[in-house]
């Protein structure tokens, strides 16, 4: 299929010195370990905010929350027990948002498809370069601002923006003055921009760059994943970025857009946010039913089933998503058409994702499966994203929503289908393409205990909340009636376990790079059809010198 | 653990079946609340029935997937075959989802329907979200109107409400919102300052509380008793600190409240729950007792 694969020492211009090889960077795949860089910190943080609600959590009453407030912003007596229901606040606030913003989509977008998209499908690097550069170096920024929110005033007395990911007026304008909600919105611009750059990137690379012979039908499912991933990023971001200058200014120059005293409506948010905030949900999850496929089809050793049909069921669930988002809101006081017309749209959504689910097992079916890292964490996502999808489908039921809405079930299913859809998807593309990326090979073995680890805690961490949720257990709550406790318990316990899974995780990647096992062109065999698998491992600096032809 | 498990299961199993019910969780509980409306009762069966649906599905793809792994294992299988495609099946698993989905649409609507389809309401209550309690007023001929709030552990005693299993922590308030059983309540619903949410599990009812809006939702609980449910929107620091309780009682002792409360609530309220301990109509506790 390849053209060339000579390896170009002589002539890759990489640059000499730490600053102008990663600072400066232009190079898709160096910016593409930054990103990854990025996420792994980014989670890490995300994580340890979960950790710690979770030992809130996992008694009734105020556990720790009042001594981490005395403790960080120095508060004492009744003043920490006050500081710290609104810490919790915080802490919610920050785990959504940086997991959302800057360890999912950075993995997956700028990790992942950086890495991967320009090579599989034949180019020599991403389209714009130093707007490549800028993406990623928008980030950092952006997560900084975000941190600092949490150490400015918020509402009077408090530090830190807590109302949610979802910033719903009016609580996030009069309902906390002070500057940390600005803070944060702010870090949500720049971020927005930093994707919307990201996309219009991939865009431009993958209509204009692919290789001779690679028609977009022949293109892999991750690059087609990834289109149509850059595709609800370029159109949702424009409107969450709107909602929240409407935010902005409704806080600071007294315009009224979200507030009713002045003719404004707090609801009008929650259509902007949630225009943008479904899409954004399909945004974390597209690519990682991309990377999802690679791995069924390679360690199967058979081509992905149904191939157009994958392709086109993504993008079936890409159009939809953009005409399902008040189903979010089935409880603020919608009309009845409206309630019937936003449950009819979503649960249309489920037969494309039907159609990928089972063409995932029809791939594995007739195969010559080998059970290798990867592929145990694409089997994992198949059934968690599964048990997600199809409470997913009890969600969709406006109806059955009124008992279910802002309760842990929620909480469980987004859960199910991104802490262990995306971020299963996550680690498998980690595993699959780590010896590539690095030229190393990790220890088998611990990667395996990270998965089952992880496999078990998880589940322990998530699948009571559904018990919780149906029992009518609210989420965002730092103290629960006593009858929650069990359920609650067992819940923290799964989070400490999946905590030790990330440090094995780590344990992992630094075994990995001490013991430097020299991983190969293509560790995995005929399976690993793509074009990434014929390079060298890792890639020259600048591959597809001589493009590769696609029959 | 094991014996609170059972337990709660026991306590669980038997809810389906007494007439007397526990308004509040309980401990390991699993399910919904038991019903005390109509709607609520519908919600359950719809839940139950979309059950038959998502169970079998999510054990029918894991059975799948035990099955390719132990059937096409490398060892098993060493030479793959290269079928990527059949367009019949593709064709089953694209229509054999719709119909599942058309399935679950028909009853779903027609629950979404009921639950916007009211009797003539007879009476109507505001209820009003603040930072952080609930106040409640009722449109009647003599206003009664009363804020709602949690009840301190400080104030136990005081207010007479020792009894942790009949006013349990985080969800008991001062004054309850007091409603006849079997009668239409139309429930206005909005907010004065942030976002708040009206929720009660057992009467299937959660309507956001939006400031500038007045959101109408209503309930007829058919069963006497203690009802609790929690502030179902974020708004804030003390977002877990304001339940709402709702007190469903018999007609002759609603309209005694009623009266009395136009002048002094708290009295009306200590008026109410002798009148409800003389008639040995006791809050129902049996599942908490249980444990």
């Amino acid at each position: 299929m390849a053209g060339s694969t000579v390896a170009h020492d002589d002539h890759d211009h990489m640059p000499k010195g730490f600053v102008r090889r990663w600072m400066y960077s232009t190079n898709h795949k160096d910016i593409g370990t930054l990103y990854l860089i990025f996420a792994i910190i980014a989670g890490i943080i995300g994580g340890l905010l979960s950790v710690a609600m979770r030992m809130e959590l996992q008694e009734p009453g105020i556990q720790i929350f009042h001594g981490l407030a005395a403790m960080v912003y120095g508060f004492e007596g009744d003043a920490a027990i006050d500081g710290g229901k609104h810490m919790y606040n915080v802490f919610t606030t920050a785990h959504g948002l940086i997991m959302i913003f800057f360890m999912v989509m950075p993995a997956l977008i700028g990790g992942f498809a950086n890495w991967m998209v320009p090579i599989m499908i034949g180019a020599p690097d991403m389209a714009f370069p130093r707007m490549n550069n800028i993406s990623f170096w928008l980030l950092p920024p952006a997560f900084i601002l975000l941190l600092l929110s949490m150490f400015v005033e918020g509402p009077a007395g408090a530090y830190g923006t807590g109302g949610g990911w979802t910033i719903y007026p009016p609580l996030s304008t009069s309902g906390q003055p002070g500057p940390a909600m600005d803070f944060a919105i702010l870090s949500l611009h720049v971020a927005g921009a930093s994707s919307i750059l990201g996309a219009i990137n991939f865009i431009t690379t993958i209509f204009n760059m692919r290789a001779p012979g690679m028609t977009l039908h022949k293109m892999p499912l991750f690059a087609w994943s990834v289109l149509i991933t850059a595709f609800l990023l370029l159109l949702s971001l424009p409107v969450l970025a709107g909602g929240i200058t409407m935010l902005l200014t409704d806080r600071n120059f007294g315009t009224a857009f979200f507030a009713p005293e002045g003719g404004g409506d707090p609801i009008l948010f929650q259509h902007l946010f949630w225009f943008f905030g479904h899409p954004e949900v399909y945004i974390l999850i597209l690519p990682a039913f991309g990377i999802v496929s690679h791995i069924i089809s390679t360690f199967s050793r058979k081509p992905v089933f149904g191939y157009l049909g994958m392709a086109y069921a993504m993008v079936a669930i890409g159009a939809v998503g953009f005409i399902v988002w008040a189903h979010h809101m089935y409880t603020v006081g919608l009309s009845l058409n409206t309630q019937r017309y936003f449950v009819f749209a979503t649960m249309v959504i489920a037969v494309p994702t039907g159609v990928k689910i089972f063409s995932w097992i029809a791939t594995m079916w007739g195969g010559s499966i080998t059970f290798r890292t990867p592929m145990l964490w694409a089997i994992g996502f198949i059934f968690l994203f599964t048990v997600g999808g199809v409470t997913g489908v009890q969600l969709a039921n406006a109806g059955l929503d009124r008992a279910m809405h802002d309760t842990y079930y929620v909480v469980a299913h987004f859960h199910y289908v991104l802490s262990l859809g995306a971020v299963f998807a996550i680690f498998a593309g980690w595993y699959y393409w780590f010896p590539k990326m690095f030229g190393y090979m990790y220890s088998p073995m611990i990667a395996r205990t990270h998965f089952w680890v992880t496999f078990v805690g998880v589940n322990l961490v998530f699948f009571p909340q559904h018990f919780l949720g149906l029992a009518g257990m609210p989420r965002r709550y730092i103290d629960y009636p006593d009858a929650f406790a069990g359920w609650n318990a067992i819940s923290s316990y799964g989070s400490y376990i999946s905590g030790i899974g990330v440090l094995i995780f780590l344990w992992g990647v630094w075994e990995a790079f001490s013991k430097k096992r020299v991983a190969g062109d293509n560790p995995w065999g005929e399976g690993a059809t793509t074009l990434e698998w014929q390079l060298s491992s890792p890639p020259p600096y600048h591959q597809w010198e001589q493009l590769p032809r696609i029959k | 653990m094991t014996n609170k498990l059972s337990a709660g299961l026991a306590a669980l199993a038997s809810l389906g079946t007494s007439p007397a019910l526990a308004a509040q969780p309980v401990d390991w509980q699993m399910g919904f609340q038991p019903a005390a409306t109509d709607i609520m009762e519908q919600i359950r069966s719809f839940e139950n029935y979309t059950l038959w649906f998502i169970v079998p599905i999510t054990l029918f793809v894991l059975a799948l997937l035990v099955y390719a792994m132990v059937k096409f294992r490398a060892s098993a299988n060493p030479t793959p075959s290269k079928t990527s495609h059949n367009s019949l099946i593709e064709v089953i698993w694209t229509l054999g989802p719709v119909v599942i989905l058309l399935a679950l649409a028909i009853p779903s609507f027609n629950l979404l329907t009921a639950q916007y389809s009211p009797p003539e309401a007879d009476y109507t209550v505001k209820a009003t979200g603040y930072q952080w309690y609930w106040g409640y007023e009722y449109q009647t001929e003599n206003e009664v109107s009363f804020d709602s709030l949690m009840l301190q552990e400080a104030d136990r005693v005081a207010a007479g409400k020792e009894d942790v299993a009949a006013y349990p922590r985080l969800l008991a308030v001062d004054n309850e919102f007091v409603v006849p059983v079997g009668k239409t309540v139309r429930l206005l619903v909005t907010a004065a300052d942030v976002l708040h949410a009206f929720a009660m599990p057992a009467f299937g009812v959660k309507m956001d509380a939006v400031p500038g809006r007045l959101n109408e939702t209503w309930f007829k609980a058919e069963v006497e008793g203690m009802y609790y449910g929690q502030c179902s929107e974020l708004c804030g620091k003390d977002h877990a600190y304001m339940p709402i309780a709702i007190r469903v009682v018999s007609q002759e002792q609603f309209d005694a409240w009623l009266t009395a409360a136009a002048d002094d609530v708290e009295a009306a309220n200590r008026n109410l729950v002798a009148a409800i301990e003389a008639d040995a109509k006791s809050v129902d506790v049996a599942a908490n007792d249980q444990n």
